[in-house]
């Protein structure tokens, strides 16, 4: 294993740091609406999350990302060390590319999800939600390669909404022949900036990655060029309303991260999330592979769904029982869809009511001060709900 | 020619290889054993020395020959003998007024000045010790449990040993659960008075093992010792005729000639692991060999962490595996001597003690804690030419001695040897005035050497150390206690398996019964 040295960083002084675009988030944020986000200040709404939300369907919008935990993963066995790690076949990733992915501890446990950019040959960037470094550290032994977190050191923005293209062209950036999952480089103030065809809201958009000194340069150069595209900064409430129209899961909201969950029963495999596509079982051996073999061959006792629910309330934090007796499991996000007009949810289930044929949520719906308990019918809905050629578009749509 | 295929490939011809091969050769398998020596024996094999002198084996004395190893293998037919079944203890007395121990673990107190009450505390200590070794011992020929839920347990021969040892009655059981994991400081301090005896109590508890008597849980290892037995003796210690090198090369013998195919002078580079199956060895100079199932009685962390590979392993199995404690605190002393040193009287034919008292053993071990050297050191000495021919030229004498405690990875290890060598030379001295002057050669192999010479790591006895938290289903680590590895086919025979080293066998033959009943 190498070893990266690391800078004398003393995070735990500071209860919650800043990220380099806070001048502009905090000036851009009316309500002063901050959450903790692995150790940042975050906005959760700058004024308005259904405005935001909007603009995410309708216009172009920009997300603080520089608290997502980010690794930087190096070395001559980089693409073996990740082979190895993760689910997937991390060295068919071509340099350029990226991809979801999921990693494992040795029970086959889910540990976290994440995206894997492929920077070079000998050089990844692994994003996720916690943080692993020891773990990764772990499994680089015996592989010529170093671990280490650059969360610090990399300025990132997404970039999201069907505007984010003509956004991007007006600020004299051509990604018109940039394809999803893959990633470029172009200059940045006298640096570089890589954008990536990637996002969370499951529509056109684009993550930009740069560092913290060209931090401010990137957001004056995006809001100036987006003003006409109604371009606006959003919060994470509106961002969690988008990612789940779009299906996509959140550690320790979706899952407990097995290193952080301290009940058994609540342990995940990626089988049971419904990752089992992610999963090369010919590549070798990976983290976890002989356990999740075995669940394979015995079937796992839960199912990851996801759900249309009856009527309009948000079915969050909802318990499902089938044929409103037998508790059958639990919703673990849900929200009320205003471009799909239904309200849907994300749902560990037990298996053997996987068929949801007969399930109901019980909602606990707060109003002025009284709960009002509805049990409300819910059917199985095909993922990601919200679909749009734009996401996939090449070159994309004009907006 | 073709090349001759084989069913199974055991790694490594100590004790442990040679057992499991045996056991699976005799049950029909086709087995080729590799040994990186130029003979197999391992820590039973010979080394060698000095010009005109047998070779000295790592392993000087035997105290735990599994008895079914002993059986099965017709160890006597292939040349196994005792110069002494029995081999009696002298604690050494700096004004020669020794101890002497004799029979069995101390069945017997001569000399020395241990008082009337001493020796009956003594004798009743003695017999509940060897109660309760004998109540355990049963543990020492079981694949150990698992703690998960329809592991597939031996419940009824565990059940056993719960059994007989609450059978003992409810004093002695309550006296077991008490000084289970007590450490032999207090439990002497308790019974007895006399610091030559508890001295050499106390020493033979920390024998190989990097604990000293005060510390936690330092009666377990005694316990095990006891539970070893010599030609049906339980607590004996025996000197094989011509040297425990002649066990090894029994051992040996007796597995080829059950079919065995031995090839030595022959390091494995690497395990082959196909479909996360074992396929193979590679040698070390590129040669293929490929075989279903391998045995490897190097020690789990070797096999598993450079012989197969961390990519092969899940990351927490790999870092247990790292994180194994394995500091050897043995150092090994030969000394090729021109005539018979005088340990002022004692006789030379039983096994020395150089042990004055349980503190001075502590204090040898304080200095091995901060990487240090002690000034004192505590002596196992044995002198094989005193006892039998076939050692030494006529007239001069082989001593073999273990020293303790070496620091394990001293910053500058040749120091650290030579510091070791004079501390042990000025113990001798003290206990045998004029013994520097009939040195002809001396060789001091420090915890590193042992290391590089027999690949244990970190120079331990027990290829990983044997303490409580590394013991039974804890041993090597948790998830690799039944023998089994995680990649099909590829099996742990070693010392670092349950029950552990010493040349007993033991840990290959539990090993090779469980891949039959694996089959």
């Amino acid at each position: 294993m190498r070893d990266f040295a690391t800078k004398g960083r003393r995070h735990f002084e500071t209860p919650l740091l800043q990220t380099p675009f806070h001048p502009r988030t905090a000036a851009a944020s009316r309500l002063y609406d901050w959450v903790p986000w692995a150790g940042y200040a975050s906005v959760a709404t700058y004024d308005d999350a259904e405005m935001e939300y909007s603009a995410i369907r309708n216009a172009a919008t920009v997300f603080d990302l520089c608290p997502m935990v980010k690794y930087r993963i190096e070395g001559p066995d980089a693409a073996a060390f990740l082979d190895r790690l993760t689910v997937r076949r991390a060295s068919a990733l071509t340099p350029g590319g990226v991809h979801y992915t999921v990693w494992c501890d040795d029970a086959g446990h889910l540990i976290d999800d994440g995206t894997l950019f492929r920077l070079g040959p000998d050089r990844f960037r692994l994003c996720c939600q916690e943080r692993h470094l020891p773990w990764l550290q772990d499994s680089a032994q015996g592989f010529d390669v170093g671990v280490a977190d650059e969360t610090a050191d990399v300025a990132a923005l997404s970039l999201q909404g069907p505007t984010s293209a003509s956004v991007l062209a007006a600020a004299g950036i051509d990604v018109s022949a940039l394809r999803p999952f893959r990633m470029i480089e172009v200059p940045l103030g006298g640096g570089r900036l890589m954008i990536s065809r990637t996002g969370f809201t499951g529509d056109l958009g684009y993550e930009l990655w740069t560092t913290p000194d060209r931090a401010l340069t990137l957001w004056d150069i995006l809001f100036e060029a987006g003003a006409p595209y109604g371009i606006r900064p959003i919060g994470s409430a509106a961002l969690d309303t988008a990612r789940l129209e779009a299906g996509f899961i959140l550690a320790n909201v979706d899952f407990i991260p097995a290193h952080q969950c301290l009940r058994e029963d609540r342990l995940r495999s990626p089988l049971e999330m419904g990752l089992g596509w992610l999963v090369d079982w010919d590549k070798g051996h990976f983290n976890g592979r002989r356990a999740l073999v075995r669940e394979r061959e015995t079937g796992g006792r839960w199912v990851f769904l996801g759900l249309e629910v009856e009527g309009n309330v948000a079915a969050a934090g909802a318990v499902l029982y089938h044929a409103r007796t037998t508790e059958a499991g639990m919703v673990t996000g849900a929200c009320w869809s205003p471009t799909l007009k239904t309200s849907v949810a994300l749902a560990q289930v037990e298996r053997r009511f996987a068929d949801a044929r007969n399930l109901w949520a019980e909602i606990y719906a707060l109003r002025e001060l009284h709960y009002a308990k509805l049990m409300v019918r819910v059917r199985p809905a095909a993922r990601p709900f919200f679909r749009s050629d734009r996401r996939r578009a090449t070159p994309p749509l004009p907006f | 020619m073709p090349t001759p295929s084989f069913d199974a490939i055991v790694i490594g011809g100590g004790p442990n290889g040679l057992a499991a091969a045996h056991h699976l050769q005799a049950k029909g398998r086709r087995v080729l054993l590799l040994e990186r020596a130029d003979a197999a024996g391992g820590g039973a094999a010979g080394q060698p020395f000095a010009e005109g002198f047998a070779r000295p084996a790592l392993a000087h004395l035997a105290y735990n020959l599994d008895p079914r190893v002993e059986r099965a293998m017709d160890l006597a037919r292939h040349g196994l003998s005792w110069a002494d079944p029995v081999l009696p203890t002298t604690a050494l007395s700096a004004t020669g007024r020794h101890l002497r121990l004799e029979g069995a673990a101390g069945e017997r107190l001569a000399g020395g000045d241990a008082g009337a009450a001493d020796r009956a505390a003594w004798a009743a200590l003695r017999a509940r010790l060897m109660r309760f070794a004998r109540v355990l011992s049963p543990l020492r020929a079981m694949t150990p449990p698992r703690l998960a839920r329809g592991a597939g347990n031996p419940v009824r021969a565990l059940a056993g040993v719960g059994l007989r040892a609450r059978m003992m009655g409810a004093d002695e059981f309550r006296e077991l659960l008490r000084v289970f994991l007590t450490n032999m400081h207090d439990l002497l301090g308790d019974e007895l008075s006399d610091p030559l005896l508890k001295g050499a109590l106390a020493f033979d508890a920390s024998l190989g093992a990097w604990l000293g008597p005060r510390s936690p849980n330092s009666l377990l290892p005694w316990l095990d010792r006891l539970a070893g037995q010599i030609d049906g003796r339980q607590g004996a210690i025996g000197l094989p005729g011509g040297g425990m090198a002649a066990l090894g090369a029994a051992m040996a013998r007796a597995a080829e000639a059950q079919g065995v195919a031995i090839r030595t002078g022959t390091a494995v580079g690497r395990i082959l692991v196909e479909a996360d199956r074992a396929a193979g060895v590679e040698l070390a100079d590129g040669t293929a060999i490929r075989a279903g199932l391998v045995v490897s009685a190097l020690a789990p962390k070797v096999t598993l962490l450079d012989l197969a590979g961390p990519r092969h392993l899940d990351t927490g199995m790999a870092a247990r595996l790292r994180h194994q404690k394995a500091r050897g605190a043995a150092a090994k002393l030969h000394l090729a001597l021109r005539g018979l040193p005088d340990f002022r009287g004692a006789d030379p034919r039983s096994r020395l003690v150089i042990a004055p008292s349980p503190e001075a053993v502590e204090r040898a071990f304080d200095p091995g804690k901060y990487g240090g050297v002690p000034e004192a050191p505590t002596m196992e000495i044995l002198i094989p030419s005193a006892i039998e021919g076939g050692h030494a030229p006529e007239g001069r004498h082989l001593l073999s001695a273990v020293v303790q405690y070496a620091p394990h990875g001293p910053a500058d290890p040749a120091a650290a040897r030579a510091a070791m060598l004079r501390a042990a030379m000025a113990q001798l001295e003290a206990h045998a005035p004029g013994i520097g002057a009939l040195v002809e050669a001396a060789e001091m192999l420090m915890p590193h050497d042992i290391a590089a010479r027999w690949g244990s790591p970190g120079g331990t006895w027990h290829h990983g150390e044997l303490s409580v938290e590394q013991m039974l289903f804890l041993r090597p680590v948790p998830g690799l206690a039944q023998y089994a590895t995680p990649i099909a086919g590829l099996w742990l025979a070693s010392a670092g398996c349950h029950p552990g080293g010493g040349v007993s066998g033991s840990a290959g033959l539990n090993a090779a019964e469980a891949i039959g009943r694996a089959a």
